[in-house]
């Protein structure tokens, strides 16, 4: 645990300067909205397991720990979305520990310039070494740092160079758009390696143990207390050398199971933010007049259905659109998403206008078309498959489950709905692709389709849990991975991407999926590729 | 006197086997489990390589007997793994969460003992009258409701509505600091601290779930309290003692009710062990960091060593309240010859 602070004490003192020392007394009972600007408390549904990132085994919550309390050479810009809330802006890459940075002639290198006065939580500068020691540490330890530095073709320790203190330089392996937003993702996090050095031991030459427990960054927060389970409390690094001081002191967040809790807490306004809300839950409040409900679509993401090409039925692409034409797309949406989130259905045309991704698919409910595409497949009788989903994400699988099963069933098609354990879904349905019928939700960080052609559409790659393989995709997918989007080869190649996905279906899109958050009297909340709070811009009204 | 310590000493040494099977047989049952921790725990965008990574770094690459002898040999010097969905020790995510569950499940259990004790005695002494038919109405009531729903109707009541309850948070509210650390509870290390104030808003914490918890139990205790004395008021000594002139209260509460207690205490006992594991829904309402919801959550995941680490921790616990259940016998009933068992 690191430097156990007293909540108490800190919520006297912030309250003091908002209340006047006269209420002291009475602050104990005051809910947390009274406790004072500086201090907000937000809910999340599941818990922190690590506050290092790069460990093995730490769960998707605890990225919002290298978000806060970490910092990276480069951060993405804010833009104003059309419902007027705020979202990270994949356009523009902005300085955080670097000043400035410039590709070298040849654009085989990038040359990165650190802020002459950046300084750790510690005191201590940040210099080129450290960046070189946390971006060694990132691509070495494998599992997912490794995958993700990787994508943005930053794979060994030889790339990264210090030229001297302040000047760090990136050797590329191929040009690649990918590799500078890939700097600006969680992952390489700058680490004081001072710090981390002195922990290291020989068997654990990065620091796994000491920095799981505590984090050794330069952040705009410290992580006060850390309790798994129940509560983890940043606290603002007065002396934040990477961007504008955040507006709060302080953030406590709560760990609540219960939705049904964590929606009463919000309603009775003792907590300032509810993170991730169920849909259900933002649909019924989203009306209410103290609270703020932003849905935000998640980019790059779409739930599917999967059919699988190893098996026998599914290996006919009429067979795959007869099911894109079965799904009753318009009731799955209202009854497994509440209608939060954007249509993937009912497309006008076969070949996409623009390379905007996700965007809807050819498809529509249309029952007649859907026979006889089963029928000139020739299994005009029907067949019988499995339909699986996950136990764990049943909240939205299982009444899509049902109502696809309910319409494969009038096109002939007898789906039986099988449950998978949580533990077993990612080996069953990613892994062994093993699955003949099942429901999917891939969502890539870095913002382009070519990014995620790569991962769901790419013979063998994980996510493409359909067994899919196009020749074409094959050639068009890494050629237009590192290319850059102004290249005038760049849109015809996306199109035809999507075109073939159309076409061929191994996925059917069912809609985009959407990211709700609750706040009360809270401005500057923003929404991030991550789906983790980055408390930093957070104010209270 | 030391005889019975040279017993107890004898019940321990009993138990041994039984840990023994309880961690093998918990050890063979995880692994039984469908489900891949490497992958589960390699992260959202692993492939093949990083998902062989993690599987060496678990050491879940090495044979079965290979794994036991490993775990087997922690076990022994008194290390329970790591847990991964929580990324602690196991030992000390179950130090910090078995006193949750305890101190809640104790107060529950209290609670509902203060209630269902006099209720099923009334009962019992009064068979047809209103007070019989409260004590019907109460246990079929508290027997039908889940505890998930109690309980959230208990938070839409007292917390959402009147707002008289504290925010159902877990154990203490964020605005007070937890006591320092001697028992775990945090009724007994505030009172042990002197920081009254937060030994209120821990007992404030308590008091819904507490309650959620009692009227569940509530049924199970109060009837076996009510047949226990009907059967101990119509037995043959009770007739001798109200005829050899004996007060009312001797009559009730030295004969009959002693009597009586022998199946109370066996029915606590099992209703203990079955609410500690079995608040699981209470917990998750609650946000209370206990015991049930850990396993839970470890289990969905195939978190190993957290699972391995509750069934063991939970054998020994089981193993002790046997062996106080079988005390507290002796004690009520002097004729219950524990020595020669």
């Amino acid at each position: 645990m690191t430097n156990q602070t007293s909540r108490r004490s800190f919520l006297k003192g912030a309250g003091a300067t908002a209340l006047g020392a006269a209420a002291l007394p009475f602050l104990r009972v005051l809910p947390a909205a009274a406790a004072g600007k500086d201090v907000i408390v937000t809910v999340i549904g599941q818990t922190i397991n690590s506050l290092d990132l790069h460990r093995t085994g730490t769960n998707r919550p605890s990225y919002q720990v290298a978000v806060n309390a970490y910092d990276r050479l480069v951060s993405f810009g804010t833009k104003t979305l059309p419902d007027g809330s705020l979202s990270y802006d994949y356009s523009v890459i902005e300085p955080e520990v670097a000043e400035s940075w410039e590709f070298t002639d040849d654009g085989m290198a990038i040359v990165f310039k650190l802020r002459p006065d950046g300084k750790f939580q510690d005191g201590s500068p940040i210099t080129a070494q450290d960046v070189k020691w946390s971006f060694d540490r990132a691509v070495s330890v494998g599992g997912f740092p490794t995958v993700q530095m990787k994508a943005g073709s930053l794979e060994n320790p030889e790339q990264f160079e210090v030229v001297d203190d302040l000047t760090f330089k990136v050797n590329l392996l191929r040009k690649s758009k990918l590799t500078l937003p890939d700097l600006a993702v969680p992952v390489p996090m700058i680490i004081n390696s001072k710090v981390a050095l002195e922990h290291a031991t020989e068997a654990d030459p990065w620091a796994m143990e000491y920095l799981h427990k505590t984090p050794a960054g330069s952040g705009a927060f410290k992580v006060a207390s850390w309790k798994p389970g129940e509560q983890l409390v940043y606290e603002r690094n007065d002396d934040w050398t990477s961007g504008p001081l955040p507006a709060v002191k302080r953030v406590v967040i709560r760990e609540v199971p219960s939705p049904a809790t964590r929606r009463a807490l919000l309603e009775r306004g003792d907590i300032d933010m509810s993170f991730d809300m169920p849909n259900k839950d933002a649909k019924e409040l989203s009306g209410s007049e103290d609270l703020t409900i932003v849905t935000t679509p998640v980019e790059n993401a779409i739930y599917c259905l999967c059919p699988n090409l190893a098996f026998e039925p599914f290996k006919d692409k009429r067979v795959r659109q007869a099911i894109a034409f079965a799904v009753p797309y318009e009731e799955v949406f209202q009854t497994a998403a509440y209608g939060r989130g954007i249509p993937m259905w009912g497309g006008e045309s076969a070949s996409p206008e623009d390379i905007a991704w996700p965007q809807k698919f050819p498809y529509s409910t249309d029952l007649d078309k859907a026979k006889a595409l089963l029928v000139e497949a020739g299994y005009g009788d029907g067949f019988e498959v499995p339909l699986s989903i996950d136990l764990s994400q049943s909240d939205w699988m299982e009444p899509a489950a049902l109502l696809i099963q309910e319409n494969l069933a009038k096109i002939g098609i007898t789906a039986t709905i099988e449950k998978i354990p949580g533990a077993n879904w990612r080996t069953a349905s990613l892994v062994e692709k093993r699955l003949p019928l099942a429901l999917e939700t891939f969502g890539g960080w870095l913002n382009y389709p070519c990014y995620y052609f790569f991962w769901a559409y790419q013979d063998g790659h994980l996510f493409n849990s359909s067994n899919y393989r196009n020749e074409e995709i094959e050639t068009l997918t890494p050629e237009a991975l590192h290319m850059s989007v102004e290249d005038p080869d760049y849109a015809p190649k996306i199109k035809r991407m999507i075109e073939i996905a159309w076409d061929e279906v191994p996925r059917i899109a069912l809609w985009q999926p959407a990211l709700n958050v609750g706040t009360r009297d809270l401005s500057g909340y923003e929404y991030w590729f991550h789906r983790q709070p980055d408390v930093r811009s957070l104010s209270k009204a | 006197m030391a005889g019975r310590l040279r017993t107890v000493g004898l019940r321990i040494t009993h138990a041994i086997p039984v840990i023994l099977g309880v961690v093998v047989v918990s050890f063979l049952l995880t692994r039984a489990l469908p489900g891949d921790p490497a992958v589960y725990f390699a992260g959202h965008a692993a492939d093949e390589a990083s998902i062989e990574e993690v599987r060496t770094a678990l050491g879940l690459d090495k044979p079965l007997p290979e794994q036991f002898l490993i775990y087997a040999g922690n076990v022994l010097t008194g290390d329970l793994g790591q847990s991964l969905s929580s990324g602690q020790p196991v030992l000390q995510d179950l130090a910090n969460r078995l006193p949750a569950s305890l101190e809640l499940t104790l107060t529950a259990l209290l609670l509902s003992c203060s209630i269902a004790i006099p209720l099923g005695v009334l009962a019992a002494t009064r068979p047809g009258s209103a007070v019989d038919h409260l004590c019907r109405v109460l246990v079929t009531a508290g027997v039908s409701l889940p505890t998930f729903f109690t309980g959230v109707m208990l938070i839409y009541i007292f917390y959402y509505l009147l707002g008289i309850a504290p925010s159902p948070l877990g154990r203490l509210d964020f605005i007070y600091i937890e006591p320092d650390r001697v028992t775990g509870f945090y009724l007994i290390d505030a009172a042990i601290a002197g920081d009254w104030e937060t030994w209120t808003g821990a007992l404030k914490q308590l008091v819904l779930p507490a309650t959620t918890l009692a009227l569940f139990t509530l049924a199970p205790l109060a009837r076996m309290t009510r047949a226990a004395m009907l059967g101990a008021l119509s037995s043959d000594y009770i007739r001798t003692a109200r005829a050899a002139g004996l007060t009312e209260d001797k009559v009730l509460f030295t004969y009959a009710f002693r009597n009586a207690l022998l199946p109370v205490i066996t029915t606590l006992g099992m209703v203990f062990s079955f609410t500690l594991g079995a608040n699981v829904l209470v917990e998750k309402v609650f946000a209370w960091p206990g015991i049930g919801s850990y396993a839970v959550e470890a289990l969905v995941v195939s978190d190993y060593a957290a699972v391995q680490g509750f069934v063991l921790a939970m054998a020994l616990l089981f193993v002790a309240l046997n062996l106080v259940i079988d005390l507290t016998y002796t004690l009520i009933d002097p004729r219950i010859g524990f020595e020669t068992r």
